[in-house]
C-alpha cells in the first residue's frame, strides 16, 4: 500500500458509554479516503455504535458519554466548536429501515437543501436539474421520473432505500455512513443496492455496517473486524477473508460464533 | 361429566346471540343517544319552532328581551356573537400556548419533567368549571381592573382567558398524542441531514402530525362553545354584541343556564331557550363535520 493515502476519517482513543455500559473501548482506526470499508462483527460488537459516532447522531439518546477524538477531514468533531448541521451535511447516513420522510419524493430530495439554506430562494428549474441529478446517480430516475410527486413512503423498500441514499447527495457528502442498508430488502434489491455502492465509491468515502460477510466480502476495499467493543483487525478485505491475523477474526468469518 | 360439558354446550349456543346483541347495542349506542337528545332537546322547543317564532327575527336581531311585559322580543345574534367572541378569543390565546406546550412536553423536556408535566396538565384538565368560574370571578377581575384600568373585569377578555385556560390542557394532551404518533425514524432521518431542532419541528413533525392537531385544536373549541358555568361567571353577562375584550358580553349556553329556571314550563321564553339549545347543538355538529371534512381532505390530498 502507498504511503500517501489520504485519510477521510481518523479516530484516536476513542471510548464511548451508553450511561455506565461502555460500547467501545479505545477505538483508533483510519478510514481511507475514497474507498469502502465493511464493519463487521457479532451483534452488540459496537459496529453500528462506532458508525453513528460518526456524524453524532448517538447523541440522540440522552445517556451516551464520548471521549477521545474522531478527526473528519482535519477536523475532530467532537470539538465544542463543531456546527452538528455543518457535520452532517458532510456527512450523510443511510439507516437499517429505509426511512424516507412522508413527503413527495421531489421533497425528500430537496429536504437537505432546504434545512441547510433557508433564505434563499431558489429557481425551479435549478431545483428540477438537482433532483434529476441526484435520482440518476442512484438509477432511479427511469423509474421515478414520472411520481416524483408521489409520497416517498410509499415506494417500494427498494427504491425508498435509494431515495434514501439520493436525497444525501445534493448536500454533497464526502462520507456516507451505512448501518446495514440492505437488511430490509430481497436479494434484488440488495444486488442493486450493492451496485449503486460500487458506483459511488471513488465519489464518496463509505463506511457500512453488515451482519452479512459475503456482503462485506462483495463490497468493502477494506474491512474492519469489532468484538465487544474493540477493533481486532482492520486491513484489506481480501487479506481479512482469506488470512486473518486474530484467531477471533478467523472464527468468526469460519461463522464459529456470531 | 359429559352431560355437564353438554349443557354448557346448550347454553352456550343460546347465550351467544344474546351476548352478540348485548355488544351491538352498545356499539350503536352513541347513534342512539344522539338523536334521542336531539329529539328531545327539539320536542320542547318545537310548539314555539314552528308556532310564532319568526326565525330570521331569531338570528338576526341582537334584541333579547324574552321578559318583557309589552314588546318580548327573540334575538339571539348578540348571544351567538357573545360566544364566538369569546371561544374567538379563548382560541387565540390557547392555541398557541396549548400547541406550544404540547411541542415542549413531547420533544424538548426531559423523562422525568415530562412525567410531571402530564400528571400536572391533566390535573388542570380535571378542576371543575365552576371552580375557574370563581377564578375568573374574583382573581381575574380584580386583576384586569388593575392592569387596564377599566371599570369591570367580568369582561370577554376574563371569559376567554379563563376559557383558554380551560381548553389547554385538552389541546396539550390530544397534540402531544399526536406528536408522539409520529415514528422516531422521521425524526433520526431529518437530524441526520442536519437539521436543527426546530427544522425537525415545522418541517417535519408539524405536517406529519397536523391532522391530530387539528383535532387537538377543535376539540377544544368544542369545549370552549360549550362550556357554560364558567362563562356565566366571568363575563358579565351582558346582552350586547361586543366592540372590544372589555365589553361584558352574554354566551347562548350561560343564557340557557340562567334563565331556565326562570321561565314557565310551556311557555314562549321556556321553548325559545330549547331552539337555543338546538342551535348550540348545530354549531357543535357543524364544527365536528367540518373537521371531518377537512381531515378526510388532507388525507387523500397527502
Amino acid at each position: 500500500m502507498s504511503a500517501d493515502k489520504r485519510y477521510s476519517i481518523e479516530t484516536s482513543q476513542l471510548n464511548l458509554w451508553y450511561a455506565d455500559f461502555q460500547a467501545l473501548i479505545n477505538v483508533s482506526v483510519k478510514i481511507v479516503d475514497g474507498l469502502i470499508t465493511g464493519l463487521i462483527g457479532p451483534s452488540g460488537c459496537g459496529k453500528t455504535t462506532l458508525l453513528r459516532c460518526f456524524n453524532r447522531v448517538n447523541e440522540r439518546y440522552g445517556n451516551v458519554t464520548t471521549i477521545g477524538e474522531v478527526q473528519i477531514l482535519g477536523k475532530n468533531i467532537y470539538d465544542s466548536d463543531v456546527s452538528l448541521p455543518e457535520l452532517r451535511k458532510n456527512v450523510g447516513m443511510v439507516f437499517q429501515r429505509p426511512n424516507p420522510l412522508p413527503i413527495s419524493v421531489y421533497e425528500n430530495i430537496i429536504f437537505g437543501l432546504r434545512i441547510h439554506s433557508e433564505q434563499r430562494r431558489r429557481k425551479k428549474s435549478q431545483t428540477d436539474e438537482i433532483v434529476e441529478a441526484a435520482l440518476r446517480e442512484v438509477f432511479l430516475w427511469d423509474d421515478l421520473k414520472d411520481q416524483l410527486k408521489v409520497k416517498a413512503t410509499t415506494l417500494q423498500l427498494e427504491q425508498q432505500q435509494k431515495l434514501c441514499i439520493a436525497r444525501l447527495l445534493p448536500l454533497k457528502p464526502r462520507v456516507i455512513l451505512m448501518d446495514e442498508p440492505c437488511s430490509t430488502l430481497d436479494a434484488k434489491g440488495t444486488r442493486a443496492v450493492e451496485e449503486l455502492m460500487l458506483e459511488l465509491a471513488g465519489h464518496y468515502t463509505i463506511l457500512i455496517v453488515t451482519h452479512n460477510m459475503a456482503q462485506a466480502r462483495r463490497v468493502s476495499d477494506e474491512c474492519i473486524f469489532m468484538l465487544l467493543g474493540e477493533i481486532v483487525e482492520h486491513t484489506r478485505t481480501e487479506d481479512l477473508f482469506l488470512m486473518p491475523k486474530s484467531t477471533k477474526t478467523a472464527d468468526y468469518i469460519e461463522g464459529r460464533y456470531g | 361429566m359429559k352431560t355437564i360439558a353438554n349443557v354448557f354446550h346448550q347454553l352456550e349456543r343460546w347465550l351467544e346471540p344474546v351476548i352478540e346483541g348485548i355488544i351491538r347495542l352498545c356499539g350503536i349506542s352513541a347513534i342512539i343517544f344522539v338523536f334521542g337528545i336531539f329529539f328531545f332537546v327539539f320536542r320542547e322547543g318545537m310548539g314555539f319552532f314552528f308556532g310564532g317564532l319568526d326565525i330570521v327575527e331569531f338570528l338576526t336581531s341582537p334584541d333579547w328581551y324574552p321578559t318583557s311585559l309589552n314588546n318580548k322580543r327573540y334575538g339571539v345574534l348578540a348571544l351567538i356573537a357573545g360566544t364566538f367572541s369569546v371561544t374567538a378569543l379563548a382560541m387565540v390565546i390557547a392555541v398557541p400556548f396549548g400547541l406550544g406546550a404540547a411541542i415542549f412536553v413531547s420533544e424538548f423536556c426531559g423523562p422525568k419533567l415530562k412525567e410531571t408535566l402530564k400528571i400536572v396538565i391533566e390535573l388542570l384538565a380535571a378542576i371543575p368549571s365552576v371552580v375557574w368560574g370563581f377564578i375568573g370571578l374574583t382573581v381575574m377581575n380584580a386583576l384586569i381592573i388593575e392592569l387596564f384600568t377599566v371599570p369591570i373585569g367580568l369582561t370577554m377578555l376574563n371569559g376567554g382567558i379563563i376559557l383558554a385556560l380551560m381548553s389547554v390542557p385538552i389541546i396539550v394532551s390530544i397534540g402531544e398524542d399526536a406528536l408522539k404518533a409520529v415514528p422516531d425514524s422521521y425524526r433520526e432521518a431529518a437530524e441526520a441531514l442536519g437539521a436543527t431542532r426546530w427544522q425537525v419541528i415545522y418541517r417535519v413533525l408539524l405536517p406529519t402530525a397536523k391532522n391530530g392537531l387539528l383535532a387537538a385544536v377543535l376539540l377544544g373549541v368544542g369545549r370552549a362553545v360549550g362550556e357554560t358555568m364558567a362563562v356565566l361567571m366571568t363575563t358579565g353577562h351582558a346582552v350586547k354584541i361586543p366592540t372590544s375584550p372589555f365589553d361584558s358580553v352574554r354566551t347562548l349556553t350561560a343564557t340557557i343556564a340562567a334563565e331556565l329556571g326562570e321561565a314557565a314550563v310551556g311557555s314562549d321564553h321556556y321553548r325559545v331557550l330549547f331552539i337555543i339549545g338546538v342551535l348550540l347543538f348545530s354549531i357543535t355538529f357543524i364544527v365536528n363535520f367540518v373537521t371531518d371534512l377537512v381531515i378526510k381532505g388532507i388525507r387523500e390530498k397527502a
